[in-house]
C-alpha cells in the first residue's frame, strides 16, 4: 500500500492502468447497450420495461461499491495517514453520488409502470436515499473548512461511520417486507435469472466498473495537482519561494 | 425489429425506458465532461503559476 504513496509512483501507474480502463470501459458499455436494447427477450412479465433494469441494477452495485471503497479509502487515511488516501476520497464521492442518483431516477422510471408510483418510503427505497445524502455530505464537509485537512477528516469520519448502511440497503430486502424484490442474482443457489438477461446486465456493470476505474484515476490526478497548487500559493505568500518545491515537477 | 416505429414504442414503456437510458448517457459524460474541465483547469493555474516564481523564469530563459 505505502509503495503507492508517492503521488509520482501513483500517477505513473494510473498512466499505465487509463488505457486498458477506459477501452474495456467503451467496449463493455457498447456491447451492453446492445445486448440490453437489441438482443435480449422482454419480461414475461415486465414486458419492455425490464430494460430499465440494465441501467438501474448496475447503478445500484456501483452506489454500494463506491461507497464501501471511500469507506475503506477514509480508514486508511485516519489510520495510516496515506497521503493519496484523503485525495482518492474526495475524488470519488461525486462519482458515487451520480450512480446514486441515476440509480434512483431508474428505479423511479420502472416503479411508475410496475408498482404504479414513482415512490414509496420502504426500506430499500429508503436506504438508497440515505445514501445519496451521506454522499452529499461528505462532499459538502469535505469543503466546509478553510483547511483542506480538517475537512478530509471530518468527511472520512462520516464515510466511516455511513458504512453501517451499505448492509442495510443490502439486506433491507430481506429483513423488512419490502416493495422492492430481493436479489435475483448474489444468491448462493444459482441466479434467478435468464442468461439472455444476465448478459446485458453483467456487461452493463463491468463497463461502469472500468469507467469508474478511468474517472477515479482522473480525478486523482486532478486532486494532486490542486494540491500542489495549495502547497505553492502558501509558498508565494510566504517570504521566499522555496527552490526545492518550486522545482518538483510532476 | 421488422418495425422501427413499434420498436421504439417499448411494447407502451417507450415514456419510462428511453428516459432511463437518457440519464445513464447524461451521467457518464456529465461526470466525465465535469472531470476533464477540472483536471485542464487545475493544469493551467499550475502552469501559470511555476511560470511566475523568479527562479524558474530564469532557469528556463538564460539572458
Amino acid at each position: 500500500m505505502h509503495r503507492f504513496a508517492n503521488p509520482a509512483r501513483f500517477l505513473r501507474l494510473g498512466a499505465a492502468i487509463m488505457p486498458w480502463s477506459t477501452g474495456v470501459a467503451v467496449l463493455s458499455l457498447a456491447a451492453g447497450l446492445y445486448f440490453a436494447l437489441f438482443a435480449s427477450p422482454a419480461d414475461y412479465q415486465q414486458g419492455e420495461s425490464v430494460r430499465i433494469m440494465y441501467v438501474h441494477v448496475p447503478a445500484a452495485w456501483m452506489a454500494l461499491f463506491i461507497y464501501t471503497s471511500l469507506a475503506a479509502t477514509s480508514a486508511i487515511a485516519l489510520v495510516w495517514k496515506h497521503p493519496l488516501a484523503d485525495l482518492a476520497a474526495k475524488a470519488m464521492a461525486p462519482v458515487g453520488a451520480a450512480f446514486t442518483a441515476l440509480c434512483l431516477v431508474t428505479g423511479s422510471l420502472w416503479g411508475q409502470p410496475m408498482w404504479g408510483t414513482w415512490w414509496v418510503w420502504d426500506a430499500r427505497l429508503t436506504s438508497v436515499l440515505v445514501l445519496f445524502f451521506l454522499y452529499l455530505g461528505h462532499i459538502a464537509l469535505n469543503n466546509a473548512f478553510d483547511d483542506p485537512t480538517r475537512g478530509a477528516r471530518a468527511a472520512a469520519v462520516l464515510a466511516i461511520v455511513g458504512v453501517v448502511n451499505v448492509p442495510i440497503i443490502k439486506f433491507s430486502v430481506d429483513w423488512w417486507n419490502t416493495l422492492h424484490q430481493p436479489a435475483s442474482i448474489t444468491r448462493l443457489a444459482a441466479p434467478a435469472i435468464d442468461p439472455a438477461m444476465l448478459r446485458p446486465l453483467l456487461l452493463m456493470a463491468i463497463g461502469f466498473t472500468a469507467y469508474f476505474v478511468s474517472i477515479l484515476l482522473l480525478r486523482i490526478r486532478t486532486e494532486i495537482l490542486a494540491r500542489k497548487l495549495r502547497t505553492l500559493r502558501y509558498m508565494q505568500g510566504a517570504e521566499a519561494p522555496a527552490p526545492a518545491v518550486a522545482g518538483e515537477r510532476i | 425489429m421488422r418495425n422501427l416505429a413499434e420498436y421504439f414504442a417499448m411494447g407502451g414503456y417507450a415514456v419510462y425506458v428511453w428516459p432511463s437510458y437518457a440519464a445513464a448517457v447524461a451521467v457518464l459524460i456529465g461526470v466525465l465532461i465535469a472531470s476533464l474541465r477540472s483536471l485542464r483547469a487545475r493544469s493551467a493555474e499550475l502552469e501559470a503559476i511555476e511560470g511566475s516564481l523568479p527562479h524558474r523564469s530564469r532557469e528556463e530563459r538564460p539572458t
